[in-house]
């Protein structure tokens, strides 16, 4: 036994069960708030695994960002006090069968794929510097395609979520 | 005992068949982005750890998991901006109710 | 050289003496954070006073140093309620993810040369990401409550904050292209020797970008004037109002401990970290454990400064409305900081090292005057002021008591 599989036993653990939570809660907030768990869980995961830049854009993007949004899109949309919409028994059923086989396939696969790489013999991945001159040496396209597509995101979020002035004056005249 | 790549892959297998779960279950639009931001966490589990026992894989394994949690990112925010117009025209966010095109 | 608390445990066998160093260490920035809050409450009771002028705190210990930790026996005995229409389980969990998420910012902050418990690579943006998520406690309270003024406090906080962190991690860009790297301990490394070395007297657009990330951050630990999120006069106390006992002091531990890491970070990335500005070598590399013990003074005095400073404007500041908040944010502090960040870049690039130089003793030299002038102003003036009369820069002027 050493410190890395302590770690992972109880990270792996905690994230795999707030997971679960995610998909069985059915307060919609609670459900959040486990996601929130799992992301913060996974971050540690990447920290574990040495790459601290991605951890910490995890925290940042995730858990600083995408989650708040999340809260917020259940605040507003919530009619009544903790909003609750049932999921029908025979849809349990299908989805459990479909997620149960599906985990069923990728733990063969998974099986079959981890054991021809061993543990390496580096500690580090590259972190923050080598990433930058990455991204702007041979993933130039990438980085560009992503940073338009963040742009249209803008626009498009900012296009459909625009307060609907115009019907308000056409009923006021 | 050595932590491998296995045990990675199977958290991420579980984190990914939760997601499916979720995003089959769930009735309310949010419940439903949720599932997909497990789905693409599952996937990025799986670059970060490729990343770190692969050989060679060592940059891309990063720099396609940052790729993928700013694209999740733009994702949420297009998405809730739909949800919010969907609650503003049928006051719910019950996806089922989501059949004006229908007929 | 390190702190060794890793290696006091070495007769253990091989996980068993990194936990208990972590333990060690975990306990070490608990007990930190803890005595510091208690302090800064107390510190914060006396400045209102000051300036308010009254006396504050004088009953329990010598000058009240006490007074938060019976008012902390108080809160302990105290009922611990909840709303009924509360969603218990968020309710009682949302304090503890608040003061997480700020304590866990104090992991990757250097207090010295090489003092810090985990050394992360990228410990600037570590400790930006982690305060971020502290905005989720603050949510989870304000939606769990089941209470509107809760809510509404929440709502705003949650929307204050996410504008507030975009110029905040722009103006920490600025000093890493500077140092050319995110490592907290690094970066106060090359900021060694006399103060005009600092990097807020680097260039022009650091030191602008002191001051801009010094009031983003007030505002992103939603410290008054920008505390929209527990505006009493207008939501009762925001997001904590259904909170007492124990549960209400965690927030405010959560509150203090955000603050102290804000201007911990803001030392390290503009103040010259652990180094005193008037010894052109490092302590701990002379002294040993005596110039360790100098940083670690060193950068706890600069962080409760600069948390002084946060306090001098919570009392001396009105509050400003939501819609001006906002406004400051988007359509000044923004533009503002992507501007430094094209001229630190074209600074680095362009500028001839004589410039550079002449312009870093120029500023510091400058600074240093200014600060004394004002000091010594400020204690060389009147310290009553006549009656019928306006103190300060309003003396002579006519007021409605004044004989014609």
């Amino acid at each position: 036994m050493n410190l890395d599989v302590i770690l992972f036993a109880v990270i792996a653990g905690a994230t795999a069960l707030s997971a679960l939570s995610v998909a069985l809660t059915r307060d919609i907030v609670r459900s959040a708030v486990w996601l929130l768990f799992t992301l913060i869980g996974v971050s540690t995961l990447y920290f574990l695994l040495g790459a601290e830049f991605v951890g910490a854009t995890q925290l940042i993007v995730y858990v600083g960002g995408t989650m708040v949004l999340v809260v917020f899109g259940v605040m507003l949309t919530a009619q009544q006090q903790f909003l609750k919409i049932k999921t029908a028994g025979p849809e349990w059923l299908v989805g459990g069968i479909l997620a149960i086989a599906l985990f069923a396939v990728l733990v063969h696969v998974s099986l079959g794929f981890g054991e021809n790489h061993p543990k390496p013999a580096t500690n580090t991945l590259p972190s923050a510097g080598p990433l930058g001159t990455a991204f702007l040496g041979n993933y130039l396209l990438p980085f560009e395609i992503v940073s338009v597509h963040l742009l249209v995101v803008l626009i498009g979020a900012a296009y459909l979520a625009r307060a609907k002035r115009r019907s308000k004056e056409e009923g006021r005249s | 005992m050595e932590l491998g790549l296995t045990p990675y892959l199977i958290l991420a297998a579980f984190l990914f068949s939760c997601g499916l779960l979720c995003i089959v279950t769930k009735r309310n639009a949010i419940g439903i982005l949720m599932g997909v931001e497990l789905v693409l966490n599952a996937a990025n589990v799986n670059f970060v750890a490729c990343a770190r026992y692969v050989p060679g894989f060592a940059m891309e394994g990063q720099i396609f998991a940052l790729l993928v949690i700013v694209l999740a990112a733009g994702e949420a925010a297009i998405a809730l901006a739909i949800i919010l117009n969907f609650y503003n025209n049928s006051a719910t966010v019950d996806v089922d109710r989501a059949d004006e095109l229908r007929n | 050289m390190a702190l060794p608390v890793k290696d006091l445990f070495s007769f253990l066998p091989t996980p068993f003496d990194m936990i208990a160093g972590a333990v060690v260490a975990a306990g070490l920035l608990v007990t930190f954070v803890a005595t510091s809050a208690l302090f800064f409450i107390w510190l914060e009771r006396k400045v209102s006073a000051r300036m308010q002028d009254r006396l504050g705190p004088t009953r329990v210990g010598p000058y009240g140093l006490l007074q938060t930790l019976a008012d902390g026996l108080k809160l302990l005995t105290k009922e611990d309620v909840s709303p009924d229409v509360a969603d218990k389980l968020l309710f009682n969990m949302a304090p503890y993810v608040a003061f997480c998420a700020s304590f866990v910012a104090f992991i990757s902050l250097p207090f010295g040369n090489g003092i810090v418990a985990y050394p992360l690579n990228v410990a600037a943006f570590f400790v930006l990401a982690v305060l971020s998520s502290e905005i989720f406690g603050v949510i989870l309270a304000g939606y769990s409550s089941g209470s509107k003024w809760s809510l509404f406090g929440g709502i705003r906080e949650a929307a204050q904050v996410v504008s507030y962190e975009v110029p905040r991690s722009l103006c920490v860009l600025v000093p890493v292209i500077v140092a050319g790297t995110l490592n907290l301990n690094t970066i106060g490394h090359q900021q060694q020797g006399f103060f005009w070395q600092w990097n807020v007297f680097h260039d022009p657009f650091t030191l602008v970008a002191f001051v801009i990330f010094f009031i983003v951050a007030t505002a992103s630990c939603k410290r008054a004037p920008f505390d929209l999120a527990e505006a009493e006069s207008e939501l009762v106390a925001g997001f904590h109002t259904e909170y007492s006992g124990l549960r209400w002091s965690v927030f405010f531990m959560a509150e203090y401990a955000s603050m102290f890491a804000v201007s911990g970070a803001a030392t390290l990335l503009f103040l010259g970290g652990w180094h005193t500005g008037l010894l052109p070598f490092e302590p701990s590399e002379k002294f040993g454990w005596a110039g360790h013990l100098l940083n670690l003074a060193v950068f706890i005095f600069k962080g409760f400064f600069l948390v002084f400073v946060m306090m001098w404007m919570r009392w001396s500041l009105p509050r400003l409305r939501i819609d001006q908040v906002m406004m400051t944010c988007l359509k000044y502090f923004l533009p503002i900081s992507c501007g430094l960040l094209l001229g630190v870049c074209v600074w680095e690039l362009y500028v001839p090292n004589l410039v550079e130089n002449s312009w870093k003793i120029v500023a510091g030299v400058g600074t240093l005057l200014a600060s004394i002038l004002l000091v010594v102003k400020l204690f060389t003036g009147p310290l009553t002021t006549p009656n019928r009369e306006l103190p300060g820069v309003w003396a002579g002027r006519p007021t409605a008591i004044t004989p014609p």
